[in-house]
């Protein structure tokens, strides 16, 4: 097996107020490996650190956040020692990313075919006739039909699902080698989700990207990745391949998050809401952050982190019920 | 960025503005010393202000050439000394000042209350007026009903407390829209309290605090408003000494180099309206959140 | 777009009408308006003339459609001094003072916008501190006092620029910028936030992702979407300028709409301070209207409303 085409070691960012008082952990020792063309599944409450995850891989974090320890090595460079000028020329050239809010994320002024030629024309220096048919070539791999047509127009003459696909034609113009999608679904309709769902798998197959999926949803995990991280409280607390942790989580964290998601034919079996409020993360609480709302609390889950354990192959998790016995 | 440039700036900005504890001490201090002036002119100014020494014109202050210690500030086209003039200007600024923007506020929240508490074609009708007003430049509308009633300082005051209302029924109207949906209010309604009740005892204690700020902010553009209006002879009839007028005296002798005639009202006024922007920005962040955003 | 139209129309006849309404009723609240318009020093035979000749003796409702009709058929009476018609008087004045508005807005754009972005971009910054403080400044000294400053420095003290009156561009050098240096700040302002705003967004978040260097993303992606509503205020505002030069044409003896207001009230010429503030309010109507519809043209959300 070749390196792995991205592995973060002990990545940090936290968030530090004007007068630095209040210090927000939004991204705490989080290590993860993905290799070339495989898919992640990164999963989470709302406020676990995702999508800072995602902004901090790119850095392209808000000022007051701050990367405070750990490494990104991709393709084997630590982008953390890159300068702002190498760090341009890998965004969207080799890593790009798709936002979640189709309607805001293109600019109302300019044309489609503007907007998706621009990356290439930036970073290949093409032409603009040649980024044009380029960018032609781009929407009609998206599926946008009359793609000579679309080119011209500006993006409030689009529909939501349409603008989207821009998007997504924008993120591989240039063949980047992985894509990061941070809930690109959650404003489209179900029917127009599935049918994007779908051409993200085909393109990642077609162009052989590696894909790090965010989203709240498990039933999307389940259809689209091989890998799947679970976050809470900016901490990742369990890993591994998709199959193992659906059939067998370790963290009761995990395991709840399963629970709640509805599943079709099984009528009698109830449903299970979490718990309690997701902890603040200025004053999370000590030990365990999950141990609050946690069923199976032990004692030393007050007091004591768990690291990380290994469960099976592939596959670990921060908890002490995974501890190996003697510790 | 230059930090050493930076940081500089930000310790004069902070002693300018909010002083060292946080309390604006220089605005209050300009404030509260024009106010001392104003109100001891009559023992304070060496000189009687609106009577000259004719044949003591146009001297220059006390440390230029040919100036006298009798006339520190020098003295205008008609004798009469400068530095007693700005005082007593000081009190026509400041009763101007301030009981222009009180008629202002008790007319626009007023209309603020009852458009907000009545709604529908009451407050379609005080509204539509209220954007009419406020489409038309407030300096303009003044000079035309100066024009009309003649100057005086009643007059003064009364035309800029009608020209300058509309903001304060454009807030007081919005914060008594959200007012009304307080449970406090609906208890009251439910009490079967009277309207004029519930305006009084309910609504207005709790919009006076947007009150006070918009007068804060208002009092420095009613200032420039007076000084205005005095400037171009529809405001305070001569030879009552307003610092606008004097600025009117003044431009006759500048291209004859007599600057003190034009710079030190200018000044005056600058610092009046300084001071009462900054004081205005305090009580805007101090009093009211809300209204952080006008 | 229709509904839309026929609203914003109805709504500028409405403040047409008010308008009217409040100047007809002040004159004629506060006093005779015989005495007002009469010249000074006229007979009491030329007041009972100009009495006949307004309908005073009539009722309210008569004499307020007698002045709105006057108004319509853009008879605005005569000038006691210039003993011509106020329209024409008017007409003649204002090409004046659109050159002064217009070199005065450019003046404020040229400082207000570049400034305003570079506060936004270094936000906190000690650029960011001078715009606080220069717009605080704009907004503490009168316009005025600005021009004496500018007359006692560049013509009494140095002798470069004509102190007054009007023909070269070195006349409207002063004027403009003592005008325009308050329009400066607000125009500073509104670049900063709406700037601000923009760089916040979405799309110039997207910018970045995909690479682009910073100056194009400030350049091409922020610039354009933060000029729209500074460009709004600026057409209005230079309505607010034509007709609130009154002061500085004053100052610089500026042969325009203000310096003829102004006229018209150190001669008592009544006729000439109605019209032009008729005149001035009728303009801001109008331009509002123009400035909602060309909105609608622009922006497609408020076109299918």
């Amino acid at each position: 097996m070749t390196a792995p085409l991205l592995q973060l070691r002990g990545l940090s960012t936290h968030y530090v107020s004007a007068r630095g008082t209040r210090v927000v952990r939004a991204v705490d020792d989080v290590s993860l490996t993905l290799d070339a063309g495989e898919t992640l599944g990164v999963v989470g409450e709302s406020g676990s650190g995702k999508t800072t995850l995602a902004l901090t891989i790119l850095r392209l974090l808000p000022l007051a956040a701050r990367v405070v320890s750990g490494q990104i090595l991709f393709e084997g460079e630590d982008l953390l020692t890159k300068s702002p000028v190498e760090m341009r020329r890998i965004r969207g050239k080799r890593i790009a990313m798709i936002l979640q809010d189709p309607m805001a994320s293109l600019n109302p002024l300019f044309t489609v075919g503007d907007q998706v030629a621009e990356p290439i024309r930036v970073h290949d220096g093409t032409r603009r006739a040649s980024a044009w048919n380029r960018a032609r070539e781009l929407l009609r791999a998206v599926k946008i039909p009359a793609a000579e047509a679309r080119l011209r127009d500006y993006p409030h003459q689009l529909s939501g699902g349409m603008r989207q696909r821009i998007v997504g034609a924008i993120a591989i113009s240039c063949e980047p080698r992985l894509l990061i999608a941070d809930e690109p679904t959650t404003s489209l309709d179900v029917t127009i989700q599935a049918q994007y769902l779908k051409l993200l798998r085909e393109l990642q197959r077609q162009y052989g990207l590696a894909l790090i999926f965010i989203t709240h949803n498990l039933g999307i995990v389940a259809k689209m990745c091989d890998q799947v991280a679970v976050m809470y409280a900016g901490r990742m607390i369990e890993s591994g391949p998709v199959h193992q942790i659906f059939d067998a989580p370790a963290h009761p964290y995990t395991r709840a998050l399963l629970e709640s998601i509805p599943r079709m034919g099984d009528a009698d079996q109830r449903l299970t809401a979490i718990e309690g409020q997701p902890p603040d993360l200025a004053a999370p609480p000590g030990g365990c952050a999950f141990h609050p709302r946690c069923p199976k609390m032990m004692d030393r889950c007050r007091t004591e982190e768990p690291p990380r354990f290994d469960v099976a192959a592939g596959q670990s998790a921060r908890c002490w019920l995974a501890a190996p016995a003697g510790r | 960025m230059n930090g050493s440039r930076a940081s500089a700036l930000t310790l004069a900005w902070r002693l300018a503005s909010f002083g060292p504890r946080g309390y604006p001490v220089v605005p209050i201090a300009i404030i509260a010393i024009t106010a001392l002036l104003a109100l001891f002119a009559d023992y304070i100014a060496p000189h009687n202000p609106e009577i000259g020494v004719l044949g003591e014109r146009f001297k220059p202050p006390a440390w230029q050439a040919g100036g006298t210690e009798t006339y520190l500030l020098g003295t205008d086209h008609l004798g009469r000394d400068v530095l007693s003039r700005l005082i007593f200007g000081a009190r026509v600024s400041m009763i101007v000042g301030f009981f222009a923007v009180v008629v202002a506020g008790v007319i626009g929240t007023a209309l603020g209350i009852i458009s907000g508490y009545f709604g529908g074609w009451v407050d379609q009708v005080i509204m539509r007026i209220t954007d009419t007003w406020l489409a038309f430049p407030a300096l303009i509308f003044a000079i035309f009903l100066a024009a009309i009633v003649g100057p005086s300082l009643t007059n003064l005051v009364v035309i800029l407390g009608a020209v300058f209302w509309t903001r304060y029924a454009r807030v007081i109207r919005g914060e008594v829209l959200s007012l009304k949906e307080r449970d406090f209010v609906r208890l009251a309604i439910v009490a079967n309290c009277s309207k004029w009740t519930i305006m009084r005892r309910h609504i207005l204690p709790n919009v006076i605090n947007s009150a006070v700020v918009l007068a804060s902010l208002q009092l420095g553009i009613v200032i420039i408003a007076e000084a205005t209006l005095s400037f171009l002879g529809v405001g305070v009839p001569p030879p009552q000494p307003a610092w606008g007028l004097m600025l009117a005296d003044g431009k006759k002798g500048m291209m004859a180099g007599y600057w003190w005639l034009t710079v030190l009202p200018g000044t005056c006024i600058m610092l009046m309206v300084l001071a009462a922007n900054l004081l205005g920005d305090w009580l805007r962040v101090k009093l009211d959140p809300q209204l952080r955003q006008l | 777009m229709k509904r839309y139209l026929v609203k914003r129309i109805g709504y500028s006849l409405i403040s047409l009408f008010l308008l009217s309404v409040i100047i007809f009723f002040f004159v004629r609240v506060t006093g005779d308006p015989a005495v007002l318009l009469v010249e000074p020093g006229a007979s009491q035979a030329d007041l009972d003339a100009i009495r006949e000749q307004l309908g005073l003796d009539k009722s309210m409702g008569v004499q307020y459609v007698t002045f709105v009709t006057d108004l319509l058929r853009g008879d605005f009476g005569k000038s006691f001094y210039y003993r011509m018609p106020v329209l024409e008087l008017y007409l003649s004045r204002l090409p004046n003072s659109l050159l002064l508005a217009a070199c005065a807005m450019l003046f404020s754009l040229f400082i207000g916008i570049p400034s305003g972005i570079l506060a936004a971009v270094r936000l906190g910054g000690w650029w960011d501190r001078v715009g606080k403080i220069f717009a605080l400044l704009g907004q503490s000294l009168p316009s005025f006092w600005v021009g004496l400053m500018l007359i006692l420095f560049f013509s009494v003290h140095l002798g470069w620029l004509p102190s007054s009156g009007s023909g070269t561009i070195w006349h409207v050098l002063m004027p403009a910028f003592a005008l325009g240096w308050l329009f400066a700040a607000a125009h500073m302002r509104l670049t900063r936030s709406s700037m601000l705003e923009v760089l916040g967004s979405e799309y110039v978040k997207l910018a970045r992702l995909k690479g682009l260097p910073e100056a194009m993303v400030i350049a091409k992606h922020a610039f354009k979407n933060a000029l729209i509503p500074v460009l709004t205020l600026a057409g209005i505002n230079l309505v607010i300028m034509v007709n609130t030069t009154v002061v500085v044409e004053t100052v610089f003896a500026w042969p325009g709409v203000g310096r003829l207001l102004y006229e018209g009230i150190a001669f008592r010429d009544f006729p000439v301070v109605q019209a032009t503030v008729v005149l001035c309010g009728a303009m801001i109507v109008t331009v509002n209207l123009i400035v909602d519809v060309l909105y609608a043209v622009i922006d497609p959300r408020i076109r299918y409303e």
